[in-house]
């Protein structure tokens, strides 16, 4: 069963629930992280930032598990964490969305959701191939759930369509909501608004607004519209090149001449 | 207009998942099973038993087997008749091991020593994807042909190399043996078929069976979520082996009563069944048995229409079956890429709206 909630109990809302240490994470002679080290505090937004190429998407899967870093440590919920795969990183409460959308294409948006809360259910073989008792029970017990998240997201009018058929932006917030369905401690959203046009932007960033708030969910998020960055993030840390050149709230990052100058570029003597 | 969803309202999400979802699919599948089960067993006689329903009864058992493992999991398998022969000859071993087991154990125990065995040959399934992995399946089938073939424990030394079924029965009727008795083997066979088919919509439509079709449709999605990639595998292989298994028992044992490995469950019987599921519609209950019933069922009626009814010789006739199948299976595979099952679920979509579908 999903042990997230039971691992965070103990942390108070704006004490540090995830770390990074000192991460390093090279493949062969290509550097893609060097010396990183930020935190996240509960139930902040916390914005990863930086050009291409910078090792923000690196950084995710360093802390949900795709990667493991040859030097530094991941602390979560005041405890080191071992070298774990990433579907046992999934039971600890950390669930996450991809840059390029990865829904399950021959599912419905019903199904993809419900495949969301894997980590809620139990239910054996033997009583699933039954049906009828716990696997019904489970099932109905944990379709509830979902048809919140759905109601949620406003996406009940696509409950049973396969997701394939779905335009761009639906299918992101499909994917938001099989990320939701796991209720996860952390959320990580990779470009979450990537592709999207200002409504569909909108829309997204009042929906991680709302997860922050009605969920107390801690968000980090990695986004390329800096407009989106600065209005809904609390703290931003800032990559180039691997290597971390800014971190603070969104106003103290602004400023920060490094930052600019990995933005706009400088002229090399 | 007759065919419709109005006024069948769902109160609950126990009613919602339920698998026939309208109240007419319900009835027709209630009077199906009346038919099968009360009316076939009066009129069966030995040619429909032998010729018709029990191959497609149990190819049906072997095809949800494999669309377990390739149409909801997405790992393809040309090891299929290497699969029935150990569901065959476990059945062989534990018919005359243990003469007073009841058959119907025997059969289900023969299922579950393949499941065991086709875990075993599951485990490459984590490192290699797709056409390779049908290539590492395809050795499987010619290893374990060629063991059955090899160590003659596994047919008790007999002369011939062959397995026979010695004779079993249920309630008094005989089920294998010379003696079988067509009715109760009709019914043996329909039974299980019920029972498994069951099964295998209760596991595709839950926590398992989604997390098979996360695996299939995106593995790093599924990952992050929470499923376990080996174990979701493993348990695919081990579940569609162990259907593929008691199709193999009861291919040897009710349908053929003797067995020679290499002619029976050779790679040829391998690509049967895969065409069956691809043909039927790959990750549908459904489509097993439409594509079972195709590849079986319009065979002998073509025969029939041409030798018995035309008077055509025979040779010619078994000819044109193959050019008429080969051109139907291309047919249906141009106009629905899906299969058969997606074909029917598009036309009752287009049914519910007939005759006004604006």
């Amino acid at each position: 069963m999903n042990k997230g909630a039971a691992l965070s109990s103990g942390i108070d809302t704006g004490e540090e629930i995830l770390s990074v240490r000192n991460i390093s994470l090279s493949f062969g002679g290509v550097k893609a992280l060097t010396d990183i080290s930020f935190d996240l505090l509960k139930g902040e937004v916390r914005a990863i930032i930086g050009p291409n190429g910078a090792g923000k998407s690196s950084m995710l899967n360093v802390i949900n598990g795709f990667y493991h870093p040859q030097q530094g440590e991941v602390w979560y919920c005041g405890s080191k964490r071992k070298s774990l795969k990433p579907h046992q990183i999934a039971y600890q409460g950390i669930a996450r969305t991809f840059q390029n959308i990865a829904l399950f294409k021959g599912m419905s948006t019903l199904d993809n959701i419900m495949t969301g809360r894997f980590t809620h259910m139990r239910s054996n073989i033997v009583s699933q191939a039954f049906w009828r008792g716990p696997a019904e029970r489970e099932e109905i017990a944990n379709r509830e759930k979902v048809e919140d998240i759905i109601e949620f997201l406003e996406i009940q009018a696509i409950r049973k369509t396969p997701v394939g058929r779905l335009p761009y932006g639906l299918q992101k917030r499909v994917e938001l909501g099989r990320a939701l369905a796991a209720e996860p401690v952390l959320l990580l959203l990779d470009e979450p608004m990537a592709g999207m046009n200002i409504e569909e932007k909108e829309d997204m960033s009042r929906f991680i607004l709302d997860v922050q708030q009605e969920f107390g969910t801690t968000i980090a998020l990695i986004e390329h519209d800096m407009g989106v960055v600065m209005d809904i993030s609390d703290r931003v840390v800032v990559l180039d090149y691997g290597k971390k050149i800014g971190d603070g709230t969104p106003d103290e990052v602004r400023n920060n001449q490094a930052v600019i100058d990995a933005y706009l570029g400088v002229p090399h003597e | 207009m007759f065919y419709r969803q109005a006024g069948d309202f769902k109160k609950s999400y126990r009613e919602d998942i339920q698998t026939f979802a309208l109240r007419q699919d319900r009835r027709a599948y209630y009077v199906l099973m009346a038919i099968a089960f009360l009316v076939v067993p009066f009129f069966i006689n030995d040619y429909w038993a032998s010729a018709v329903l029990l191959p497609f009864l149990i190819l049906s058992i072997a095809a949800l087997g494999l669309n377990i493992l390739t149409g909801y999991c997405g790992q393809v398998s040309l090891g299929t008749g290497g699969f029935m022969a150990v569901g065959a000859y476990a059945c062989y071993k534990i018919m005359t091991s243990f003469p007073d087991l009841n058959i119907m154990i025997v059969v289900l125990l023969a299922g579950l020593v393949t499941a065991l065995v086709g875990l075993v040959f599951g485990i490459p399934s984590l490192r290699i994807k797709g056409f390779y992995l049908a290539v590492a399946t395809l050795a499987a089938q010619f290893f374990l042909v060629w063991l059955f073939n090899k160590v003659p424990w596994f047919y008790n030394y007999s002369a011939s190399g062959q397995i026979n079924a010695p004779a079993r029965s249920m309630f008094g009727f005989n089920i294998t043996g010379a003696e079988a008795h067509a009715p109760a083997r009709y019914l043996f066979c329909l039974a299980l078929v019920v029972l498994l088919a069951w099964a295998a919509r209760n596991l595709t439509r839950g926590r398992m069976g989604r997390s098979w079709m996360a695996i299939r449709d995106m593995d790093i999605a599924a990952e992050i979520i929470g499923v376990d990639p080996l174990k979701t595998k493993l348990s695919a292989f081990a579940i569609s082996s162990f259907y593929i298994g008691v199709a193999g028992a009861l291919f040897f044992s009710v349908y053929l009563g003797a067995v020679e490995v290499g002619e029976v469950f050779g790679i040829n019987q391998s690509f049967l069944v895969l065409f069956m599921i691809i043909i039927g519609g790959l990750g549908s209950i459904m489509g097993s048995f439409i594509g079972a019933a195709f590849l079986i069922l319009v065979p002998v009626l073509l025969k029939n229409v041409m030798v018995n009814g035309f008077g055509w010789p025979t040779d010619i006739a078994a000819h044109i079956e193959f050019i008429l199948i080969g051109g139907l299976i291309m047919l249906f595979l141009i106009v629905e890429p899906h299969g058969l099952a997606q074909l029917w679920r598009i036309a009752k979509e287009k049914l519910l709206l007939w005759p006004f579908p604006h």
